[in-house]
């Protein structure tokens, strides 16, 4: 079943169309990847997907609980509700705040208690906030920072801060996450690591991912299926090894052939 | 988590007993005299009006310069309910009414402006609060330029200390909710917040609201305690000096708020000997202290105990050097 279903996407910025006619499908539980050369649009459909952007046409389909429900256009912390969450390619965590608030602030839209419990900390406001304090140290071990909860996030070394931008994300309880180049910078050992944490997450959270990343090892390995962005058009989508033979593709990382030159 | 916070309230409410009552006996014995109680009523309502300012500015990093506008609003609605029913009944009416007005009028003007950011929002709210000003200098209500005279006073060291210390709690314990966390997180990065699923237009206008309230509250406070008001006490100067008082102590710590307006009170009041200095060496007093603590007096921490640790080793780490050096 496709869980979140992207069709005729546009964005136009005056007279620059930076995306168009974007058809993109996700089935429930696969690792898509989404590449292209630098500036090809990637980073402007994932704002486009999670309402940083209004699109100039098109659709986009999530789908929860088996209920289809188009968000283009909608409000991002509307999206974030309805089931989408992402990380971002500069990181954007919330620096001046420890790594425990970073991930307590996301998981806000499932806390009940009111205005009043928070005022006057109520039993509600004691009982819930312990639960809240739980949920998220249970993100931070699967992440491996449950070790640095009370730090702040600014002081985390750099491939932390992508790995809290990560458990940040999966606070809001998503089913689709996005993840804008997560492996940029890191090194080679800390890009295999990162690879297994997304392969582990995406099984014991069973989520559908997207992925868009520079780093062909990582998106070859762990990607099913991937659709090559360049100019803001899909130019080809199928699996690593269609991929990796397309002309089309190869042209557009390359340049055009040498014969045609 | 429980046992902590029970332990945490109490020792909370130790201190607070003890604050109150050291300053009622000084009172009691005399060494308080009228004159230090007028400060220390200035002192008390600066705090609440640069703690809730601090909400809107420092925690949730919308910068207000029309704080003065929402403290006219409860100082004038609670004056003239007061003047109607002077009961200490009304009084207490009148502080309600004065502040749910100031809260009403932040919701209405937040709305909007809330769209705006930085130095536009910090013009549109000036904006406001000049308006807020003229529309009590042409009313009839309150007496126009000449001023509403003979509220009658029923604040005194008492009333004072629940105010402060009740809007402070409160302040503190709502930045300490999830609630305040998603004001905090805007502060930080509206972009991220928005994406994490944090509504914060919402979040804004709350924030902007609450801090009306509690300035609505400090309006009260000056009414029933200087019995006098003109629109000219509540200009932007009066705004610019609660910033500077936010500023002073730290954008985002309410510990800084409260020592800034300790601090300044105290500097203001050793400086009334010398009139003709006293602005420039008060002026100097900031420049300086903007020069070598640029973050405020507190930055953005609070005052805790592990702070007083921290601080304990550090002393510590220099005393034992120098004995080193003996």
């Amino acid at each position: 079943m496709a869980i979140l279903s992207v069709k005729k996407l546009t964005k136009s910025f005056g007279g620059l169309t930076a995306v168009s006619n974007v058809n993109m499908e996700l089935q429930e539980g696969e690792l898509v990847g989404l590449i292209g050369p630098n500036g090809a649009g990637k980073t402007t459909v994932f704002n486009l997907l999670t309402g940083v952007y209004e699109p100039t046409a098109g659709t986009v389909t999530l789908t929860r609980n088996g209920k289809g429900k188009e968000i283009q256009g909608m409000k991002p912390f509307n999206i974030c509700k309805a089931g989408m969450s992402r990380t971002f390619q500069n990181i954007r965590l919330f620096k001046d705040l420890t790594v425990l608030d970073n991930v307590r602030i996301a998981m806000h839209q499932n806390v009940k208690y009111g205005l009043a419990s928070a005022f006057l900390h109520l039993p509600a406001y004691a009982k819930e906030e312990a639960q809240l304090v739980e949920k998220c140290m249970e993100l931070l071990r699967i992440v491996h920072l449950d070790g640095k909860a009370g730090e702040l996030a600014s002081n985390l070394p750099y491939g932390e801060q992508r790995h809290l931008e990560i458990a940040r994300a999966l606070a809001t309880d998503p089913v689709v996450l996005l993840l804008d180049e997560p492996a940029a910078g890191m090194n080679p050992a800390e890009t295999a690591q990162l690879t297994e944490l997304i392969s582990w997450i995406r099984k014991n959270f069973q989520l559908t991912i997207l992925l868009i990343e520079h780093d062909m090892s990582l998106v070859m390995k762990i990607c099913e299926r991937i659709y090559v962005l360049d100019y803001g058009m899909i130019i080809a989508s199928g699996t690593p090894e269609e991929i990796k033979a397309d002309k089309k593709v190869i042209e557009a990382y390359l340049g055009e052939d040498v014969n045609d030159a | 988590m429980k046992n902590m916070l029970q332990k945490r309230w109490l020792k909370t409410l130790l201190s607070l007993v003890a604050a109150y009552g050291v300053v009622q006996l000084l009172i009691a014995v005399g060494v308080i005299n009228d004159y230090i109680q007028a400060t220390i009523a200035t002192i008390c309502i600066n705090m609440v009006l640069a703690v809730s300012l601090n909400l809107i500015t420092g925690f949730t990093g919308q910068f207000s310069l029309g704080h003065a506008g929402f403290m006219s609003i409860g100082a004038y609605v609670c004056g003239i309910i007061t003047v109607a029913n002077p009961t200490l009944p009304g009084f207490l009416l009148g502080t309600l009414a004065g502040a749910v007005t100031a809260a009403v009028v932040g919701f209405l003007v937040g709305l909007p402006t809330l769209r705006l950011r930085g130095d536009y929002l910090a013009i549109a709210t000036l904006g406001m609060s000049e308006i807020i000003r003229i529309v009590f200098l042409n009313m009839q209500i309150t007496n126009g330029a000449a001023g509403l005279n003979g509220i009658p006073q029923f604040v005194n060291w008492t009333w004072m200390f629940l105010f402060t210390a009740g809007t402070i709690l409160l302040i503190v314990n709502f930045l300490h909710s999830s609630h305040g966390r998603a004001c905090i997180s805007i502060r930080e990065d509206e972009i991220a917040a928005e994406a994490m699923g944090i509504n914060t237009t919402k979040y804004k206008v709350m924030s902007f609201t609450i801090g009306a309230f509690f300035a609505g509250v400090a309006g009260a406070m000056y009414a029933s305690y200087f019995y006098f008001l003109k629109p000219d006490l509540f200009n932007f100067q009066k705004s610019v000096d609660i910033l500077v008082i936010v500023v002073l102590g730290g954008m985002g710590s309410i510990s800084g708020s409260i020592i800034a307006a300790v601090l300044l009170a105290v500097i203001s009041t050793v400086l009334q000997s010398f009139p003709e200095l006293r602005m420039v060496i008060y002026s100097l007093v900031l420049v300086i202290i903007m020069i070598f603590r640029p973050q405020g007096l507190m930055g953005s921490r609070e005052i805790s105990a592990a702070l007083f640790r921290k601080w304990g080793e550090g002393l510590k780490r220099v005393f034992g050097k120098e004995k080193e050096r003996v």
